[in-house]
């Protein structure tokens, strides 16, 4: 048993409370130390990544406590993939909030953020399920007050009603904890897999109104209609370096429902079946429809990003959808496609903010940089509608792909082409009304006050989302083939389970007398 | 017992969620610590309702309640109790600032119309 797996977690832990108590007046020091710990994670991830990149799995039990009556952290090939997506982003989103000198807007960004990470990488890396709900209410609080970071009025209105829908997808998260460990007696997700598959036909009640209220719970999480009315306002209300941090947390739910439905209510599980089939497709392709339409009717740029982010997620809830190893794959390429082209997205609409003191899709006067952004949003566009040649592109042909031989395959094609359509139609106009028309607008105002050329660290830092968004087009094979291998490790848990439970450890045997 | 517990649930779950939908945040705060108590003992009782055992497995003790839905609650009560603390200070910021309470998203959208 290795100690290297809670490393991830207890890092940005001990940094964030040292930033607030040693460096708390200091922004150079509070900058120098949260650049280092996530370039230091970066480096523990991968590291991470690379041990269980056979296909072995890493545990680690706390206080070594055997699995069911303990907590265990677990790092499969799908955890270490998340933990590496959401370290890289990390570092680029951090370098973008220095640069742009949102983190000293106001107090506490770099220990909030930190304190976000901490929660985002606890929520990929626990094998138990009460410990995710203390995850994800880690991140959420941290994530409370970097959504209001900086204040303002709407933001702190946004802010309320991100808060509010978080609490009472918490609560939910309760109920069907309680009822989950009312039915069976444990929280352990690998023990869980094993006593659900046991329980008998007839008392399949209680087990069903749980995996019912858990998938609620990450469909919140995971921002898929109907219940992803707290996104739009509160993506585009918080800072852009937040927002495109945000990006993963998203995915947070999508990992969750990928986690616990292909371990505890596998898809031929009789318990459970139907209900993925009957509520989850559906579901999954109109938010992909709605997010593509509100793209088309946003009015500001950063509010379509927002929907752009709905269309995403409901592309990915597709190919989960599916629940074959084949769309699961597919869904876990888009999944590190999408959050990275949402990232850019948001930063670039920070830009657009940063350039010309507002982000209304109306045509204005240039702003400064424009050619720069405008190339950039350009770029952007392309990987998030899904066009030739980037990543988005790939993604959709896989999930397109993956779906064929499915009962609903004419409904998934007929959604993600015309979702794809609108979504294209939609940035284009965005595009050209901001970027292009802007030259031809005669009642030529001043610019606004704050209006100023965006730094060069800003544009490395979405240069360096973009480089690694062309990187994932160039090396899309051995990315697919690796999310096709944790695919298939999903579809076949028998790995996880029996490291997580056949590992003595205190409790575990009793007679041997530990 | 069961009876009592579980309309307390029931009641608690219901007035939380007509409150939670009203439109202004002090009722949708109301409405949160109302489920978020129906929520603890909803926890409370998934262990089984035992009455006056020891929540301690030993050789001696034939009946022992569950101790691990306390261990639980008090997470979540902590979890919840904090998590009301930060509501009330947002959503008061955000009723002193724009002179509002409303939780839904009208004043967004008019805040935009003003800009343009």
């Amino acid at each position: 048993m290795s100690h290297w797996i809670i490393l991830p977690i207890v890092l940005p832990a001990l940094m964030a409370p040292f930033i607030v108590l040693a460096a708390r007046y200091h922004i150079g020091i509070q900058r120098v130390f949260s650049v280092s710990g996530v370039v230091f994670l970066i480096g523990l991830s991968a590291a991470l990544a690379w041990e269980v990149s056979d296909g072995s799995v890493i545990y680690y039990r706390l206080s070594d406590w055997a699995a069911p009556f303990g907590i265990v952290l677990v790092g499969d090939r799908l955890s270490t993939m998340m933990v590496l997506l959401t370290s890289v982003l990390a570092l680029f989103v951090l370098l973008y909030a220095i640069g742009s000198g949102w983190d000293n807007r106001g107090r506490h960004f770099h220990a909030l953020f930190q304190f976000q990470l901490m929660g985002i990488l606890g929520a990929f890396l626990t094998g138990d399920l009460f410990n995710l709900f203390v995850f994800f209410e880690v991140l959420l609080i941290a994530s409370y007050g970097l959504m209001i970071h900086a204040g303002g009025n709407d933001r702190l209105k946004a802010g309320v009603q991100y808060v509010l829908y978080n609490l009472i997808g918490s609560t939910l998260f309760l109920f069907a904890l309680g009822s989950i460990y009312a039915e069976t007696g444990t929280l352990n997700m690998a023990d869980l897999a094993q006593r659900v598959a046991a329980i008998g036909p007839e008392e399949t009640v209680g087990i069903r109104v749980a995996a019912v209220l858990l998938l609620l719970v990450f469909a919140i999480k995971a921002a898929l209609v109907p219940l992803h009315f707290w996104l739009p306002s509160s993506y585009a209300e918080a800072p852009a370096p937040v927002a495109a941090l945000f990006a993963i947390m998203t995915k947070v739910g999508a990992y969750a429902i990928i986690r616990v439905y292909t371990m505890i209510f596998p898809p031929d599980l009789e318990v459970t079946s139907n209900l993925l089939e009957t509520w989850f497709m559906p579901a999954a392709l109109i938010s992909c429809g709605i997010g593509a339409v509100g793209v088309l009717a946003a009015r500001r740029v950063d509010r379509l990003v927002a929907f752009a982010v709905v269309g995403s997620m409901g592309m990915v809830m597709i190919a989960i959808a599916l629940f074959s190893p084949a769309g699961i794959g597919a869904a876990l390429y888009y999944i590190v496609h999408s959050t990275l082209a949402a990232a850019v997205l948001f930063l670039i609409s920070d830009l657009v903010r940063t350039g010309r003191g507002n982000v209304e899709i109306t045509a204005q006067i240039p702003m400064a940089g424009t050619f720069l952004t405008a190339g950039m949003f350009f770029v952007g566009a392309i990987a998030m509608a899904g066009l030739p040649p980037l990543s988005g592109f790939l993604g959709k042909l896989l999930v397109l792909q993956a779906s064929v031989g499915d009962d609903l395959v004419v409904w998934i094609w007929a959604v993600v082409l015309g979702s794809s359509l609108v979504s294209v139609v939609g940035f284009a106009r965005a595009g050209s009304t901001v970027f292009w028309k802007s030259h031809g607008t005669t009642d030529a105002e001043p610019a606004a006050e704050d209006a100023v050329r965006p730094s060069v660290l800003s544009y490395t830092a979405v240069g360096g989302l973009f480089a690694l968004l062309v990187a994932l087009t160039l090396f899309a094979g051995h990315v697919h083939a690796y999310t096709t291998a944790i695919a298939t490790d999903l579809f076949a848990p028998e790995a996880y389970t029996s490291t997580v439970l056949d590992t003595p450890g205190k409790l575990s045997t009793p007679k041997e007398g530990h | 017992m069961e009876l009592i517990v579980a309309s307390a649930i029931g009641v608690l779950t219901a007035g939380g969620i007509y409150l939670v939908l009203r439109l202004r945040t002090f009722p949708v705060i109301l409405g949160m610590s109302l489920l978020t108590y129906a929520v603890n003992v909803f926890l409370f009782a998934s262990g089984r309702l035992t009455i006056g055992a020891p929540p301690i497995l030993s050789d001696d003790v034939t009946v022992y309640t569950d101790p691990l839905p306390q261990a639980l609650v008090l997470t979540a009560i902590v979890i919840s109790f904090g998590m009301t603390a930060v509501v009330v200070m947002i959503g008061l910021g955000a009723f002193l600032g724009s002179d509002d309470d409303h939780v839904d998203d009208q004043p967004q959208s008019a805040g935009t119309e003003q800009q343009t």
